[in-house]
């Protein structure tokens, strides 16, 4: 037994030591950028003279090349519309696949699935050549439906797997009733999809929130640049301005953060359920 | 019954915008990799003529060290970082189980995950740092050189790679945590009561048990090593002289710094190869069990 309460302690100080040498390089971040440049530059964890400031977040934020505060609303134009639009086609997809029969159905689907596994790299050169046949180069509409479409396959694969737990009586009662397949779908089906809707939603927004190659290809103004596109702006002529780069890395993660710590259960619950059932 | 006319509309959204913005550019990336510059159809010459490149594959590697050549580059990132993460994500999901805090730990961990990798980058690069950077200044205590790690063609690709583990780890360390919940406990007491080592329970229950789980990690981890970009595009732009450059970062290189479509589309071809060569078992199984 004592030895047992002895491996218990060495386990606890090796788990918490790993957890420390997973959050270092955000602590290194976090201390570059609350100090001046002069006080870290010989390292951040140095103590020497310690004068914690803002100035590198309200740098970062009013950036005369590549200001942040603009960088991340129009990150947003393009996260919000890029996670609601794949989210709904896909969903009413997913039902079609999940309740409807008909003679392709599972070719269909498999060809969808395969989809997941294909490089951005594949699209680069003619999604540019669309777009601009489109007039939607450097728009963010452009990049919203790109995004839906790069979305749909996982999406609907996530849900589909949902759909096909939910009990079938209800709707089934429904369309006794006279209820129409959209009505169904509307009324019934969608309100208890509404925790793989929001794990979806999650990761969607993730990903094109951080996303970087999609936006370098599509947006160049230099106005219209998402916040992903602005980092390495951030990071000066000569010589690397740490202070600004690293704040301007803090306020970029600051949506994906915010997201994860209000939602994490469905991002695992998301992360988890669409690769293993 | 008139109704089930309406059902293909349904499908009609998602196919148009699948069809529209993924199908059609992949099969024009796939025809203008045949195509010579000027619009001719060359057959396989370009790929002869792209994997020739020693921006590609260069031999020469092997006597003088780095550049090898992005292809050979994101070889090397499959044989280092993939085995690492798997193991290092099975290990971490095990130690943190039984741990005081240890769902507190976890979500550290995890904050590498929901990390843009365009930061990501840009956080390895400041933490191997000449002179700011955590790594350097680690070595300097116990008598190393205090060099900036990512801008030397012997140290910039594997500084990356060993780096990413911090970024990618996590995942496989998530799905880990997952796979060993549903691993019901009396299947462990029936096996002590047997009399098993904890070793041998490892390696006959839970390694076996948890392998659809390893099958997932295995193919994710190397989709992910294979389309590497935002970290050598934010840590190194690829250098120096091409020591950590990857597939990824070359094909944008190709096409948006040359202007060389058709080289592009041989490298993104290439990459698509591998990628559904090596998914396409998992995808097709995990697509027939939901069925």
């Amino acid at each position: 037994m004592r030895r047992k309460g002895l491996t218990q302690v060495s386990r606890d100080s090796l788990a918490w030591l790993i957890g420390l040498v997973w959050i270092i390089p955000f602590l290194g971040i976090f201390m570059a950028a609350i100090r001046p440049l002069g006080e870290i530059i010989h390292g951040w964890w140095r103590f020497e003279s310690f004068t914690p400031t803002l100035r590198n977040f309200i740098a970062a934020w009013n950036h005369p090349a590549a200001p942040l505060s603009q960088g991340i609303v129009n990150s947003l134009k393009v996260a919000v519309p890029g996670t609601v639009v794949p989210l709904l086609v896909a969903a009413i997809a997913a039902y079609g696949f999940a309740r409807f029969k008909f003679a392709i159905k599972t070719y269909l689907f498999l060809t969808i699935v395969m989809l997941m596994t294909i490089p951005q790299q594949m699209i680069a050169v003619p999604i540019f050549q669309i777009m601009r046949n489109l007039g939607l180069v450097d728009t963010p509409l452009g990049l919203v439906l790109v995004h839906s479409a790069w979305g749909i396959p996982w999406i609907l694969f996530f849900m589909r797997n949902f759909l096909t737990t939910l009990p079938i009586e209800v709707e089934e009662a429904a369309r006794v009733d006279g209820a129409s397949d959209l009505r169904v779908f509307f009324q019934i089906v969608l309100p208890m999809c509404i925790p793989a809707l929001v794990s979806s939603a999650v990761l969607q927004f993730m990903w094109v929130w951080n996303d970087f190659f999609l936006a370098l290809i599509l947006i160049y103004s230099p106005d219209k640049l998402l916040a992903t596109q602005r980092i390495p702006l951030l990071r000066g002529m000569y010589h690397i301005d740490w202070g600004i780069l690293t704040a301007g890395t803090m306020l970029v993660m600051l949506a994906p953060i915010l997201v994860f710590a209000f939602l994490q259960r469905y991002y695992v619950r998301g992360m988890v359920g669409w690769v293993s059932k | 019954m008139k109704e089930k006319f309406l059902r293909p509309l349904f499908f009609v959204p998602a196919l148009v915008l699948l069809a529209a913005f993924v199908i059609y550019p992949v099969v024009n990336t796939v025809w203008l990799s045949f195509l010579s510059p000027d619009g001719n159809f060359v057959a396989l010459d370009n790929y002869a003529d792209v994997l020739s490149q020693q921006e590609m594959v260069d031999l020469r590697g092997f006597q003088r060290g780095f550049p090898y050549g992005a292809l050979i580059h994101n070889f090397m990132w499959l044989v280092i970082h993939l085995p690492l993460t798997v193991l290092a994500g099975l290990a971490l999901a095990i130690l943190l189980r039984g741990v005081r805090g240890g769902s507190i730990i976890k979500s550290i961990v995890f904050l590498g995950m929901v990390t843009p990798m365009i930061v990501g980058g840009i956080i390895l690069r400041f933490m191997f740092d000449g002179s700011i950077g955590i790594v350097p200044g680690i070595a300097r205590l116990f008598g190393g050189s205090p060099e900036t790690l990512t801008a030397y063609p012997e140290t910039a690709l594997l500084s990356l790679i060993l780096g990413s583990l911090w970024l990618w780890v996590p995942f496989g360390m998530v799905l880990y945590s997952a796979g060993l919940e549903t691993i019901p406990s009396e299947v462990y007491e029936a096996a002590m009561i047997d009399g098993a080592k904890p070793l041998s329970m490892f390696f006959n229950i839970t390694f076996p048990l948890l392998r659809p789980i390893t099958e997932v990690v295995v193919t994710m981890t190397f989709l992910w090593d294979l389309k590497i970009f935002d970290v050598v595009y934010a840590a190194t732009m690829g250098g120096p002289g091409g020591a950590s450059n990857v597939l990824a970062l070359q094909m944008y290189f190709y096409a948006f710094r040359k202007f060389d479509f058709n080289s592009a589309a041989v490298v993104a071809c290439v990459l698509m190869l591998l990628t559904t060569a090596v998914a396409a078992p998992m995808m097709i199984r995990s697509a027939r069990e939901a069925r």
